[in-house]
């Protein structure tokens, strides 16, 4: 429905046009068969969770990344950028999240650097100032142009590289999360300046995961899942709880609580913290999780899951607040303190903080054990090999044999082997970052089984998850977390997809 | 005019006129154009390979062949003048050629395979100091009455000389500044030694960039070869060991950062002005040896390095603007 309504507006030939837009890394696609298109003119937002493929898409667009199929038309002419530099030349400009700047140069310097005026060959700097004043005044900055770049706060260098942007004619500009490190007044001088441009006719693509920002800016919403299109929306039509389903759930009918994950009353705290907070990171946060039940913290992207998740495990220091954890007061300020007070986390990302590729399934699996030992202690080999031959049993991890690399294994048997890794240290309270993201279906149900197994055992679970239809299958209870807040607390039968995206949506 | 950027070259200018100025107090005939000119002289050839490896640092790489280069290219020159009997013009050409190709090579290697230039220069510091050896293995007079008439070529000013080696290495350092300043190429040198991510995403070509950087100091350590053997009028293998460590201290003491991005071209004439002060002072003062040049040279790179840390700090500090 909402494409006949876009479609009938749709008059004017779109500015970019995406066609069956493929791309795939190792077997995995990242973007799917995508289609969309933007017009002359507007601001286009681009979501979808982590793994959407909206990152690969702006790389494939500006050839920073090759395609594998499909069409990109400019202007109604194929277009294919080899570099970011050409994209530019062609006129399509990003500005990233992180600004792409050199610090150590001079805003004029970094403004006019490839395109600098020359006079007999050679730089005139005179020049070079009076272009970089125009380019920034274009984007309403008044500043001394000759200063070093790194002297001007992140919100100002932001400015500076969108002035950079669209000072090659530009026609289309994707801004990355640009967002991100702004706070709110920084937030509005940039939504002031992409009206603007609006109005001079360039188009926009808005790459966030605020909500609230593309209903505050956006006029067209466009979702990617998985990599796969889902859907193009008006953003004034759009409910935000359907927007938040069309991000996150596969299928909209309601799944109910299936399995025997009741409530268990909570007579028996393991672990509370409380008013847990950071400045400029996590709000104050009240939690408890009894000993034997998986909590489950839902939210969006950025709404301060993985933050809870790595103020707890002392990844992060934080500056409020108390924790208790088995009737102890505990004061966790680095992972150390965290695994010898009995916790153990899984993080989000595996490759970047969970596995070492070149050290094999064993060396991995007794890495915690052996640290939590102390280096000096060496776990007889033996002893490691029963372990190991043990948990590569218990949770059916598929490997020929415990001495093989584990960047060889697939996604999901590497997250079983962390999972083991952490296991083998026999914690009272585990934390898992997204534990099933990017592993197949098979290996999900497995992980799945063996969160049950672990809490019918007694351990107690705090599982961070953008997958709500999972989190309502196994959560006896889930904490809902939104701009860096917990916004609400659902128990046992008040669980469900619909009153977890209602209480984002709120 | 006093910024972050400017202080650690103004300071170097700074600790320079200090030097100079406490032995034009202490010595007699210290100062005056005599000793200016020599020591323009004295340190050309240090200069000129350091205004070469000064852009190799600020594009955040390291050069190590250039010693050894300077070996190679004399050694080269003496083949071509004595054994092959070339006017010195034409073994001038071949030579800089020879090490402006070899520089290009290494910096392929270095940026086309991305490997570490300290490794890739180390090989070539190896290679060119053997390759020097394969020439001649002795020391051999470059006699031909070109060599002579360049090496005596010079104008008076005042009572200072300045020689065609000096002269050489003044419009090398200007040249060296200006295409740091302004050209292209030379803001590309700042980007990449910057961020080299943020450059490559804004578009500058980084594998071109570096290989013109390392062919450029292969010029620069060319030309420094040519200046010795014109100024010694002979060639032996020992020529040049450790200069490259020398031209990276020069660099250094002229106010550029080691890890590139930051400094000025000139601060290479500047830095190895500083060296050829400090071994007057010593040569003047008479009772203290030779050891004791690399001594204070020691202290005075310690002394700067930190001295850019606290310059960098108080900076962070100062001139962060909260606009």
């Amino acid at each position: 429905m909402n494409m006949n309504v876009a479609t009938a507006v749709d008059e004017a030939p779109p500015l970019l046009s995406i066609q069956n837009l493929s791309k795939g890394f190792a077997g995995v696609r990242a973007l799917d068969d995508v289609s969309f298109s933007i017009r002359k003119g507007e601001i286009h937002a681009l979501l979808g969770e982590n793994g959407a493929g909206k990152s690969t898409f702006i790389k494939v667009l500006t050839g920073v990344y090759s395609r594998d199929a499909g069409q990109i038309l400019f202007e109604g002419e194929a277009f294919h950028a080899n570099n970011s530099g050409h994209a530019q030349s062609l006129g399509v400009s990003t500005v990233y999240q992180e600004v792409n700047l050199i610090p150590t140069m001079t805003v004029t310097e970094n403004l006019t650097l490839l395109n600098q005026p020359r006079r007999f060959g050679l730089i005139s700097p005179r020049k070079a100032e009076q272009r970089a004043r125009e380019m920034l005044e274009r984007v309403g900055l008044n500043i001394d142009p000759s200063e070093q770049l790194d002297h001007f706060s992140i919100a100002v260098q932001q400015l500076i590289a969108i002035a950079r942007a669209l000072g090659t004619k530009a026609k289309l500009l994707i801004l990355d999360e640009p967002t991100a490190s702004l706070d709110a007044d920084e937030v509005s001088r940039l939504f002031e300046l992409m009206t603007e441009l609006k109005a001079q006719g360039i188009s926009i693509i808005f790459v966030t995961h605020f909500l609230d920002q593309v209903y505050r800016i956006s006029d067209r919403i466009t979702v990617l899942r998985n990599g796969q299109y889902v859907d193009t929306y008006n953003t004034a039509e759009l409910p935000q709880s359907e927007l938040i389903r069309a991000m996150v759930g596969k299928s909209l009918d309601e799944l109910s609580k299936d399995t025997g994950a009741e409530s268990r009353a909570v007579q028996d705290t393991l672990f509370a913290i409380d008013q847990y907070g950071k400045q400029r990171c996590l709000e104050p946060v009240d939690l408890t999780v009894a000993r034997g039940e998986i909590v489950g913290l839902a939210g969006m992207l950025g709404s301060g899951r993985t933050e809870l998740c790595n103020l707890i495990f002392g990844v992060d220091s934080v500056d409020s607040g108390e924790m208790t954890l088995a009737g102890q007061s505990q004061s966790i300020r680095s992972p150390k303190q965290a695994i010898d007070a009995g916790m153990a986390y899984c993080p989000e990302d595996r490759k970047v903080d969970g596995i070492v590729a070149e050290l094999s399934v064993r060396e991995n699996m007794i890495l915690a054990l052996q640290a939590k030992r102390g280096w000096l202690r060496p776990i007889p080999m033996a002893e490691q090999k029963a372990m190991v031959e043990e948990m590569i049993d218990r949770l059916s991890i598929k490997t020929p044999n415990m001495n093989k690399p584990i960047g060889e294994l697939s996604g999901g048997n590497q997250q079983k082997v962390i999972l083991a890794r952490w296991l083998l240290t026999h914690p009272q309270l585990l934390l898992l970052d997204e534990p099933t993201r990017g592993i197949d279906v098979g290996a999900h149900h497995d992980i799945i089984e063996i969160m049950n197994e672990l809490c019918e055992q007694g351990m107690s679970l705090l599982v961070a998850s953008s997958e709500l239809e999972e989190l309502v299958v196994f959560a006896h209870r889930v904490a809902i977390m939104k701009d860096r807040r917990k916004v609400k607390e659902l128990t046992g039968s008040e669980i469900s997809q619909q009153s977890i995206v209602a209480a984002i949506a709120q | 005019m006093i910024s972050e950027r400017t202080l650690p070259l103004l300071s170097a200018i700074a600790v320079l006129l200090i030097l100079y100025g406490y032995g034009s107090f202490a010595y007699n005939g210290f100062f005056g154009l005599r000793l200016a000119g020599y020591l323009l002289t004295d340190n050309a050839f240090i200069i000129v390979t350091a205004v070469g490896m000064a852009f190799v640092i600020l594009s955040g790489g390291i050069d190590l062949s250039v010693g050894s280069m300077i070996a190679f290219i004399c050694a080269l020159m003496a083949f071509l003048v004595v054994k092959l009997n070339l006017h010195p013009l034409w073994a001038i050409l071949i030579s800089v050629l020879v090490g402006t190709c070899f520089g290009t090579i290494m910096g392929t290697i270095i940026a086309v395979f991305k490997i570490q230039p300290f490794i890739v220069t180390l090989a070539g510091m190896f290679m060119f100091r053997g390759l020097g050896y394969v020439i001649n293995t002795q020391q051999v007079k470059i006699d031909h009455p070109f060599m002579t008439t360049l090496s005596d070529f010079g104008v008076y000013i005042g009572q200072g000389e300045l020689n065609f080696v000096a002269m050489v290495m003044l419009v090398l350092l200007a040249v060296g500044v200006i295409v740091s300043k302004y050209t292209r190429f030379g803001h590309n040198v700042y980007a990449i030694g910057g961020d080299s991510n943020s450059a490559a995403l804004l578009g500058v070509n980084i594998t071109g960039t570096t290989i013109r950087v390392y062919a450029l100091s292969g010029f620069y350590a060319s030309v420094a070869g040519i200046l010795f053997a014109v100024a010694t009028g002979s060639a032996y293998p020992e020529v040049g060991i450790a200069v490259e460590l020398d031209a990276i201290s020069a660099v250094v003491l002229g106010g550029t950062l080691l890890t590139g991005g930051v400094g000025y071209v000139f601060g290479a004439f500047i830095g190895g002005m500083t060296f050829g002060v400090i071994q007057q002072l010593i040569n003047f003062d008479g009772s203290l040896n030779a050891a004791s040049t690399r001594i204070v040279i020691g202290v005075l790179l310690l002394a700067f390095i930190l001295m850019q840390k606290v310059i960098l700090i108080w900076a962070r500090k100062v001139t962060a603007k909260p606009v």
